[in-house]
């Protein structure tokens, strides 16, 4: 088992206590002591909200969150600093109203980050399940478990977290690899040297087709891309890593699977022969001819199981097993028989494969890269490519240290990375 | 004048055992500890002019006799000891007594965090520090530190034969400092030495240590220390203090000295 996939897998786990200390504790050195007590015994901390008095008669005080891999070592810890002041911050149970109407949240409800998150029922932390950003939380009737959900979800009388009170966010754990993603800054910059970023990813999609095939935990890779794939000259690639099983899950939308199957019938992509490149007469027609023959034949499956799709993203997709999340957009021609044209039911659908996804490469894509970075945990490695920088930015934006934007050409990074990861050129 | 309250030892004893020192097969020569007692009043009154208020003692109180856990006083404001053994806690009734009885405004520490008064908080004029963990507790500095406006510096006490600040850290008037390193960790000693430079702060050696040498009372240049600590004299005649030793041994039995045998009240 990798480490850092350990150390995704255990972050809603760890145990963590707030403790307050106040008086003169700079000069005297005990603040010094008790953070080193915490590391000496074996946990770690945050300190938060220092305050350092402004003159010698004014006092310090500081808050510190302590984490340990244990309850006893919590415990251990406690006890080890009280004499030096440390109180536990007495927290409150959070607060939960009943949703007034199907579809709306209690006012004051509580707003989550896709940080990992707890919230405090009977004293006790909870773990939210599926954590995502901007929805709600919701607590079964028994007060046993909660989950993150959104709003359009909920039904009347659902019990939903309200107020801050008895909420806490767990700041994400460095991992412990000491690859791109174990460092605190998101790389957006065209100018980086990419090489040693692919090289990571290759790393860790080695480790996870080798965990997804002993069927572990988070092993799943998802890619949401864009049709710039196929124009850029990057279908080849991506079926190759589809085809040898680096890739469990697909998030695209109508254009990304009617160029590629495109490509396959016609041999172009938007009308612009692949190998040539060159116009076609009349090649502009051909992903309507394409979708059109898709929608004749019933479906994608039925077009690639019958032999009419040979090759390509979606027939390696269907033949590898790997599901595929087509939603909609305005501007879809057709749209493709699997297209999912409700947004909230493509949402719905999309989030049904967060769970289990160990690494995440959202390439060429503003919408469906955005929407993926939106359902994902924090916990979740992501690698953000487009050729604008502002798209990978917006990921990064998010807050998150295991997010990597790489501002690069769709077909560059996915030819790349497939031959780190052994395809011959 | 300095005014210093005192309780005479008419039943001072070792009637248990709360501190390495006090051993209950101790015996306690109680003619000799009244001699003794009488000896430190007579230095405190005739040679350095202090004016000594003196306690009613009380039977079955036998450390009633060590006024300087009986609180702290700044002005007219007293803080009563609340200490951490229920054998001493029946001394806080009459501590608290004496001072409203003599027009203190009594202040009082709240129910779970002990305080062993002037035991436990020494200093300089402008800034104060706290032993804890043998008796204090650290969560009353703050309390008081906001209270009197004044830095109260946390010491821990790692030794339990130096369970008192007193007994192993006392600040002179000239700014020195008479203490024993090894009753605290590195970070009080750290602390120490950022606040009193070097050529200030006398480090106590341990035979001297043992017998309470820092456990002295400093009025002006006169400092009163336990009667065997020539070290400590020389070096505090050199810094120009007079030094008054008295033997007080027999209080030595209950881990105590002449600074637990006064408490200075202004």
């Amino acid at each position: 088992m990798i480490k850092y996939a350990h150390a995704v897998s255990t972050a809603m786990n760890h145990y963590q206590e707030s403790v307050y200390l106040q008086g003169h504790i700079i000069d005297s050195l005990v603040l010094a002591k008790v953070l080193d007590l915490i590391l000496m015994m074996g946990g770690t901390f945050d300190l938060e909200d220092v305050h350092i008095g402004k003159t010698r008669e004014e006092a310090s005080h500081a808050r510190i969150r302590i984490q340990t891999v244990s309850r006893t070592l919590l415990d251990d810890i406690l006890k080890a600093i009280q004499p030096h002041g440390a109180s536990i911050e007495r927290e409150a149970d959070c607060r939960i109203d009943r949703a007034p109407a199907d579809g709306v949240l209690p006012d004051d409800f509580y707003a989550t980050t896709h940080l990992p998150t707890q919230i405090r029922l009977n004293g006790r932390w909870l773990d939210i399940n599926r954590i995502e950003m901007d929805l709600a939380i919701l607590v079964n009737e028994q007060g046993s478990t909660a989950h993150a959900i959104p709003m359009g979800e909920v039904r009347r009388g659902n019990r939903i977290v309200v107020g801050r009170e008895g909420v806490r966010i767990i700041p994400l754990q460095r991992p412990q690899e000491r690859d791109i993603f174990g460092f605190m800054e998101s790389q957006v910059s065209a100018e980086r040297p990419h090489g040693h970023i692919i090289a990571d990813i290759a790393t860790r999609m080695r480790q996870l087709r080798e965990r997804h095939r002993q069927k572990q935990a988070d092993s799943h890779v998802l890619l949401a891309g864009g049709p710039a794939i196929i124009h850029a000259g990057g279908r080849e690639a991506l079926t190759w890593l589809i085809e040898q099983g680096f890739i469990h899950i697909l998030f695209c939308g109508n254009a990304l699977a009617a160029h590629d199957m495109e490509a396959d019938l016609f041999g172009t992509s938007l009308g612009y022969g692949l190998t040539a490149g060159r116009a076609v007469p009349h090649g502009h027609e051909h992903h309507l001819r394409t979708i059109n023959k898709i929608r004749a034949i019933g479906s994608i499956e039925v077009a690639v199981t019958s032999g009419m799709i040979r090759q390509g993203i979606m027939a390696a997709c269907i033949r590898q097993g790997v599901p595929v999340v087509m939603s909609g957009t305005i501007r879809d021609d057709g749209p493709l028989p699997e297209v999912i044209t409700d947004s909230v039911l493509a949402q719905r659908a999309m989030r049904a494969l967060i769970p289990g996804v160990g690494l995440a490469l959202l390439v060429a894509s503003t919408l469906h890269s955005v929407a993926t970075g939106n359902l994902l945990p924090a916990t979740v490695p992501t690698v953000c490519v487009d050729v604008n920088p502002s798209v990978p930015t917006k990921l990064a934006d998010r807050g998150s240290f295991q997010a990597v934007g790489l501002v690069m050409d769709a077909a560059s990074f996915l030819s790349e990375l497939a031959r780190m990861l052994g395809r011959a050129t | 004048m300095s005014r210093i309250l005192v309780c005479p030892p008419d039943f001072f004893g070792i009637e248990y055992e709360i501190n390495p020192w006090m051993r209950l097969t101790n015996h306690v020569d109680h003619g000799r500890a009244v001699r003794q007692w009488h000896e430190l009043i007579r230095v405190l009154e005739q040679d350095l002019g202090v004016m000594l208020e003196r306690m009613t003692p009380i039977p079955g109180l036998p450390d009633l006799v060590f006024t300087a856990n009986a609180g702290i006083v700044v002005g007219r404001t007293a803080v009563v000891s609340r200490f951490r053994y229920p054998e001493r806690q029946r001394e806080e009734v009459h501590f608290e007594g004496w001072f409203s009885r003599h027009g203190y405004e009594v202040m009082t520490i709240e129910a779970g965090i002990h305080f062993e008064g002037a035991g436990d908080l020494l200093g300089f004029p402008e800034y104060w520090f706290g032993g804890y963990r043998q008796r204090s507790d650290i969560r009353v500095f703050p309390i008081l530190s906001e209270r009197f406006h004044r830095e109260i510096i946390p010491l821990e006490l790692v030794d339990s034969r130096f369970y008192h600040l007193d007994t192993c850290f006392c600040p002179l008037s000239g700014g020195e400092l008479l203490y024993f390193p090894a009753a605290f960790d590195s970070y009080g000693q750290t602390a120490i030495a950022e606040r009193v430079p070097d050529k200030l702060r006398l480090t106590v050696p341990i035979d001297e240590a043992l017998k309470f040498a820092c456990n002295a009372v400093c009025v002006g240049k006169h400092v009163v220390l336990p009667a065997g600590c020539p070290a400590t004299q020389a070096w505090l005649r050199i810094r120009g203090y007079e030094t008054h030793p008295v033997q007080l041994d027999e209080f030595m039995r209950s881990g105590g000295s002449a600074k637990c045998l006064t408490l200075t009240l202004d």
